[in-house]
């Protein structure tokens, strides 16, 4: 048995319980185990993914107990592409967190991030129902954590709607769940995928009303449109470089949204086949909408970047909610694009704020402050980047979603939206961006700000993050090949069943 | 027959109950509502293996029919969770009190007329 899938689960427990044992005092100490457990796990993800993309499917029997009864982690080209975008994202917003001193600001920061990745990795290994609902909360708590690090008075009140919102979404969660299992008896997702193709039809409409509770909490923490409330109010609330981390948070509920579908409530399922596919399009188109139209709306950068967060991530769901091979190749190739391009957005804003005196992050006219010509190219490539023109990905991402959009019944909807949502989202950062870099020359500093002393190092995660999103459109041949791949596996869903479920 | 009326009506309640109190304004009947749901959901998950009495979950040699223990395990799961997650809402509504002044769930009624 092949033990390098479950090291993304177990070594940031393990780091997170040695951080949490060498306190606030070690901070230096800290920051080096963190940024060398996040550089491990991107080692990790890439031998991972070298090894998923050869097309096998790897099971990982926990305990050595054979599949529908034991747990299962699963390893497929899909959850190796969450695993690496994962590892891609962290680093950069780590390397953020010290160079601004985020993690000075409260306690165990480093140990709270840790436990978010062994919520996220888990949520992307596993291959049973419940322990999904398990790394869920694992993420969850230590996101809550996150969120609420470096406190204040705004984050506690919206911390709590946070904490609130998601109490419920877990709650519908277990409903779920315990239908799925009191119809089905088995909760392994593999397992459930052949039980509900074989359910007798006086059941059918139960499973069905348990895949459309499963779709909805993940709707609601990929911020699908009656579900997104709580996000805005989140994410500009919480530091900057912990909302561009939970730019991978909207991307989990996406990739559960694809995981279970396709695999449980495929073309097999009965009444529950495709359940939830005719109210997701116009709810993410819906989100694409209200995402985008929020940018003219915002006040502030991080509300800014949180708007372009639910824009970009209703795009991706719209792509999704085909559930064709095609488009669902051409979402995969969206979605690490829309998780880098957010979180650079974040991280961006974050510098900006940070160097204008007195005016922080309010899309007002200040003076000039340091560093504005880089800061004002970064703000420009991120812009660039997620309203998805050319030269970067987003262009690449949304031509790709367009092109696959065409088969579909609904194409003259998706491409009137997607297309006008991209003017919406240019102008939208245009204002902000003129405002913020452009209209600062007719305002006169009413005291000389005193030199802060520009760290050029400061720049650099967001830099990188910006030259992942350029290495995406460069290598958009090979990465598109093994998105196809992946789609082709995941709509291919009795290899998955024969893998978890098979001898050997 | 009356057993599980009993149980779906205690799941009912408490579900009714718990739903009515987490839209109420204040943290505290949220807090309270929440739990209640979770109590409602927990309940909802054991009846979820069959109601089945008198039966062991483990193997046992005299017998030939048992209890599911999946969901006692399930609810085990579920009701550390929720403790936890109970504990971290209490803690953090007091703090949002002490904080803010106030305990409604949105902040005080004139907090959002304040420009962002």
């Amino acid at each position: 048995m092949n033990h390098l899938i479950v090291l993304p689960i177990v070594l940031p427990a393990l780091v997170a319980a040695l951080l949490l044992l060498g306190r606030r005092y070690r901070l230096r100490l800290a920051r080096f185990v963190s940024l060398g457990s996040c550089l491990v796990m991107l080692a990790l993800a890439l031998a991972l993914l070298s090894e998923a993309a050869t097309g096998t499917i790897t099971r990982y029997e926990v305990g050595s107990w054979p599949a529908p009864f034991g747990i299962v982690l699963v390893l497929d080209r899909l959850s190796a592409m969450m695993l690496l975008v994962t590892a891609l994202l962290v680093l950069p917003v780590l390397c953020h967190a010290i160079l601004t001193s985020l993690d000075r600001k409260g306690w165990h920061f480093h140990a709270l991030l840790q436990f978010q990745l062994l919520g996220l990795n888990g949520a992307f290994l596993t291959g049973d129902l419940f322990n999904l609902f398990v790394f869920f909360e694992v993420l969850l708590i230590a996101s809550y954590g996150l969120m609420l690090h470096g406190q204040g008075s705004a984050r506690l009140t919206a911390g709590v709607q946070y904490v609130i919102i998601n109490l419920a979404g877990s709650t519908l969660f277990l409903v779920a769940v315990g239908i799925l299992y009191g119809v089905t008896g088995t909760l392994n997702m593999a397992d459930l995928a052949l039980r509900v193709a074989a359910a007798p039809a006086e059941d059918q409409g139960l499973i069905r009303a348990g895949a459309l509770l499963l779709v909805t909490v993940f709707a609601l923490k990929a911020a699908l449109l009656p579900l997104h409330l709580w996000l805005p109010r989140t994410y500009s609330s919480t530091s900057p470089a912990v909302a561009a981390l939970f730019a991978i948070m909207t991307k989990v509920g996406v990739y559960s949204i694809i995981r279970t579908v396709t695999l449980i409530f495929g073309a097999d399922a009965g009444a529950a086949a495709w359940a939830p596919s005719p109210w997701m399009l116009p709810a993410a188109l819906a989100t694409t909408v209200i995402g985008f139209l929020g940018l003219l709306a915002a006040h502030r950068l991080r509300e800014l970047a949180a708007f372009a967060l639910i824009g970009s991530t209703g795009t991706l769901l719209a792509a999704t909610a085909l559930f064709e091979s095609g488009s669902i190749a051409a979402a995969l190739y969206y979605l690490p694009h829309s998780t880098l391009a957010g979180a650079a957005l974040f991280l961006v804003g974050d510098l900006i704020a940070r160097r204008r005196h007195g005016h922080g992050e309010a899309l007002a006219p200040g003076p000039r402050f340091a560093a504005i010509e880089p800061l004002s190219l970064l703000y420009l490539l991120c812009a660039i980047a997620i309203a998805g023109l050319p030269p970067l990905s987003g262009f690449v991402g949304k031509l790709l979603v367009l092109d696959a959009a065409r088969s579909s019944a609904a194409w003259p909807w998706i491409w009137a939206v997607l297309l006008a949502t991209t003017l919406v989202a240019i102008i939208g950062f245009a204002r902000a961006g003129s405002t913020l870099f452009w209209k600062s020359a007719s305002v006169q500093a009413a005291a000389p700000p005193a030199p802060a002393a520009v760290r050029t190092a400061e720049l650099l995660p967001a830099t990188l993050l910006l030259v992942l999103l350029a290495a995406l459109t460069v290598f958009a041949g090979p990465v598109t090949r093994y998105m196809d791949a992946a789609s082709a596996q995941i709509f291919s869903p009795a290899d998955y069943r024969a893998a978890v479920l098979g001898a050997g | 027959m009356t057993l599980e009326f009993l149980m779906a009506s205690a799941i009912a309640v408490l579900t009714a109950a718990g739903v009515y109190l987490a839209l109420r304004g204040r943290t505290f009947s949220v807090v309270l509502g929440l739990m209640m749901l979770s109590y409602a959901i927990n309940l909802f998950l054991f009846a979820m293996g069959g109601l089945i009495v008198d039966r062991p979950a483990i193997f046992d040699k005299a017998t030939t029919e048992y209890a599911d223990p999946i969901p006692q395990a399930l609810v085990l799961t579920a009701i550390v969770i929720s403790f936890g997650m109970t504990a971290l809402t209490v803690v953090l509504a007091l703090r949002t009190y002490l904080e803010t002044g106030t305990d409604h769930v949105d902040g005080p009624p004139d907090s959002l007329d304040e420009p962002g």
